[in-house]
């Protein structure tokens, strides 16, 4: 009788082949249910991830807020860490000072892109322009930072006589065109979500393309729109880079996008350049800074994620 | 009477149509704004840097003198920090995805953690530094050392990885994963041998896409202790390192213009890596992506 041998040279029986088979299964049954449970370890760490910003924010914060109180930190307009003097307003003052100059420049723009974008090009321009826009979001920021202190500023220099080679107009300009990729490729998608229907609609009413535009899209988009800005503006105000180059370190409570000015981000940077020892009051304000950053960018994004689901047009 | 009005009706559409070709023009000046700002920029860089730059730059240590200055320690450092990311954040963030797309059951948790990835996208860089600060660099006491930068980086582009994973994973059709069903493959070997592989190429694309954005990152690298001043090639995870974006900030700061030339070399540098890895991102995604 011919032998029947396996692949490794043995003879084969029924017995084996059994016990093989069985063998394999519950090393297959081991994986399968293996796996499981380490994907899940692996998507924790993003949990693990918030609860140690969250952490890390308060812990930290908590032992600052132990020698500064609540109140002078949040009504104090006076920062000057260096003497002791802890009023966090002239950060808040510089970042929102740079964010209400980038939306100037940004809100404007990108909504007019988004609209010639998605109502007026064709699909052969949209093709080329849209790309091009967004290489602008995937610039880094650092070299927007150099282009506000070496291009933008002396440009402006020679319009506005006076001005300082660091100034919250320049930084907040250049802050402004980083988002307004942002704002156009967001808004786009919102209009391009309006059915044809409703444009048809006011069309065979006899509306121009502009009519059609501000009386049917725009309001159809109009959560879209509110939320791609919100978003932009939360990101305008975690800026760092392009805020530190160019808009200096001198804590202000201003109005006047002409002087310096310095952002809660722009003094986390200082303060973790210069020697800050582990555990000085300086140490512990960086967190104190951090956590009011992450509460208004995470109310903003919070806010535009509300927008866009509860008044979404659903057609 | 009648014609008065039709003349009236006339100068009033013409109005409308006027005003329609004038806002179109409009609207197309201002989408050409970015675009012109986009040009300016690139062009001011060139002018800028192109005269310095050279391949004694590329290859010459960071020096405190102009003349001497060069990239070499950035662009090593920026590579080790990548390859760190790359491991890291690729591991976790697919197996995340996966564990979203495929297991997750329709309950609490998996929104929960669908959510929480949402804002973890919303949060400024540098807070993801203040995190790394606190726990890579003093709790787990790697001190500032290249692997607390890789491990910051790695959790800040995270979002990006697991959700251009979902996306591709979400591509991959139905019918394929139950065809593998059918021939009696067990769920893991029908996700390793029929999922992963349909989606790799758009998960590849995410990832080089999420890379060149960390490369370019500096906030986070200035508070985990990156420095500019060093004046080695890092040679294990735990040596003292520097990068690309962080030489150019540190260059851009200097008040001497001379320094402003060095640091257009060096954004000529980088600009050009993240120009090869999105040509890199764009290729796969043309290349291998599957049509179903």
């Amino acid at each position: 009788m011919d032998q029947l041998l396996n692949n490794e040279g043995k003879e084969l029986n029924v017995q084996t082949l059994i016990e093989d088979k069985r063998k394999n299964r519950m090393t297959g049954n081991i994986i399968e249910k293996i796996i499981p449970v380490f994907l899940f370890l692996c998507a924790s760490v993003s949990i693990l991830t918030t609860f140690g910003i969250v952490f890390t924010l308060l812990r930290e914060s908590i032992g600052f807020f132990s020698d500064t109180s609540l109140v002078e930190f949040y009504t104090g307009s006076s920062w000057s860490p260096w003497s002791g003097e802890f009023g966090v307003l002239p950060l808040i003052g510089g970042t929102l000072l740079i964010t209400v100059v980038a939306a100037v420049v940004a809100v404007p723009i990108g909504l007019m892109s988004a609209i010639f974008l998605s109502e007026y090009a064709d699909d052969r321009v949209r093709r080329v322009i849209k790309p091009i826009l967004e290489v602008l979001a995937g610039i880094p920021t650092v070299v927007y930072g150099y282009f506000a202190l070496t291009f933008v500023t002396p440009i402006l220099q020679s319009f506005i006589p006076g001005l300082g080679i660091f100034n919250a107009l320049s930084a907040g300009i250049v802050v402004g065109v980083m988002i307004i990729p942002m704002i156009a490729s967001l808004s786009e998608d919102a209009m391009n979500a309006v059915p044809n229907s409703l444009r048809e609609g006011a069309y065979g009413l006899g509306s121009t393309k502009l009519e059609v535009v501000i009386k049917v899209v725009l309001p159809a988009a109009f959560s879209g729109i509110v939320a791609s800005i919100v978003l932009a503006v939360s990101r305008a105000i975690g800026e760092t880079m392009i805020v530190t180059i160019a808009a200096g370190a001198t804590p202000n409570l201003t109005m006047d996008p002409t002087e310096s000015v310095q952002s809660m981000t722009a003094f986390i940077v200082q303060a973790a350049t210069g020697d800050t020892s582990f555990g000085s009051d300086i140490y512990y304000s960086l967190y104190a800074v951090g956590m009011t950053l992450f509460i208004l960018t995470l109310v903003m994004n919070l806010i535009a994620q509300y927008i866009s689901h509860r008044f979404r047009e659903e057609y | 009477m009648f014609e008065k009005n039709a003349g009236n009706l006339q100068k009033k559409v013409n109005n409308r149509v006027w005003l329609n070709k004038g806002m179109r023009t409009l609207f197309l000046g201002a989408t050409l704004v970015g675009l012109i700002v986009l040009a300016l920029l690139f062009y001011r860089v060139l002018t800028q840097g192109l005269g310095y730059l050279s391949l004694d730059f590329i290859t010459s240590l960071p020096s405190p003198s102009f003349e001497d200055a060069g990239i070499w320690a950035g662009l090593i450092g920026s590579i080790w920090l990548m390859v760190i990311v790359a491991v890291v954040s690729i591991i976790i963030g697919v197996a995340t995805s996966l564990y979203l797309e495929e297991y997750a059951p329709k309950n609490k948790i998996a929104d929960i953690i669908r959510i929480n990835i949402q804002n973890l996208a919303g949060v400024p860089s540098i807070v993801y530094g203040l995190l790394g600060l606190t726990f890579f660099v003093y709790m787990f006491s790697i001190g500032y050392r290249l692997l607390a930068g890789g491990l910051t980086m790695a959790l800040l582009i995270l979002p990006i990885i697991v959700v251009a994973s979902q996306e591709a994973l979400r591509s991959v059709p139905n019918e394929v994963k139950e065809a593998s069903y059918g021939m009696g493959a067990t769920k893991w070997q029908t996700i390793a041998r029929v999922t992963l592989p349909a989606a790799l190429p758009g998960i590849l694309t995410g990832t080089i896409i999420a890379l060149s954005r960390a490369i370019g990152e500096t906030a986070p690298l200035i508070i985990v202790g990156a420095a500019a001043a060093i004046y080695t090639l890092p040679d294990s995870l735990l040596s003292k390192y520097t990068a690309m974006p962080i030489q150019i900030y540190n260059w851009t700061a200097r008040p001497q213009d001379e320094w402003q030339y060095v640091a257009g070399a060096g954004i000529i540098v980088l600009l050009a890596i993240l120009l090869i890895m999105n040509s890199i991102a764009v290729l796969v995604r043309n290349k291998f992506q599957k049509r179903f």
